[in-house]
């Protein structure tokens, strides 16, 4: 049953990862790609999380925090730059 | 039927479903229309989708003692992602990342037009006064 269980979120999580790569690619402007890479993100997470849970170890959890923690980091400053540079236009 | 296959049955359940959020927040990013409404699909598996692949990891271990760790890294996540994306919300907003006619309500929009109000009699007093001061 796990075999089945990991072929079937191995599909699942390979088209979610297209998709989001997909939004990375095409994604009209910054944000978008940093919503895009931020579910990407999500999604390894996802990957480490079956990977423990079918093999039975956790090794990966401190990998799937500091992944979480990459992505609120990398967010957040992507954002704020994208906030400076418009104020920045506006003022001058 | 033992205990055993139920716990794995149902932690299969939770490996799937949480597989199926990723897969939910990937077709909404492509087929919503803009910022917002794809900011509403990305949570997805940022919040239920961890939560429901680390309750499956801890019934996959069969011990009590990974559960407070598991719960702190659920809980780290729960902290950090309102906050990306409150900045990531602003940032879209502030360089216009939306489609008006698509909100329900613009709470914002009145308090945005209050400050430019305020903003331009300031800088029309301050006008007059450089004025008074050339003459």
């Amino acid at each position: 049953m796990m075999q089945t269980v990991l072929t079937v979120t191995a599909v699942v999580l390979s088209l979610a990862a297209a998709g989001a790569i997909v939004r990375i690619a095409r994604g009209p402007s910054l944000l978008d790609r940093v919503l895009a890479a931020d579910v990407l993100l999500a999604i390894f997470g996802a990957a480490l999380c079956i990977d423990m849970a079918a093999n039975r170890h956790l090794n990966n959890l401190m990998l799937l925090v500091a992944i979480s923690l990459i992505g609120f980091v990398g967010s957040v400053t992507v954002a704020r730059f994208v906030a400076d540079r418009r104020e920045g236009v506006r003022e001058s | 039927m033992n205990p055993d296959t139920v716990i794995d049955a149902v932690s299969g359940v939770f490996m799937v479903t949480g597989a199926l959020m990723s897969l939910a927040a990937a077709i909404g990013l492509l087929r919503f229309p803009d910022l917002m409404s794809r900011m509403h699909a990305a949570t997805k598996p940022q919040v239920l989708g961890l939560f429901l692949l680390l309750a499956a990891l801890g019934l996959q271990m069969r011990t009590w003692s990974v559960w407070p760790v598991l719960l702190v890294a659920w809980l780290f996540q729960l902290l950090t992602v309102p906050v990306s994306a409150h900045m990531v919300g602003r940032a879209g907003y502030r360089t216009k990342h939306l489609h008006p006619e698509l909100l329900s309500s613009d709470e914002l929009e009145a308090i945005v037009q209050r400050a430019a109000q305020k903003a331009a009699r300031q800088a029309a007093t301050h006008g007059a006064d450089d004025d008074e001061a050339g003459r």
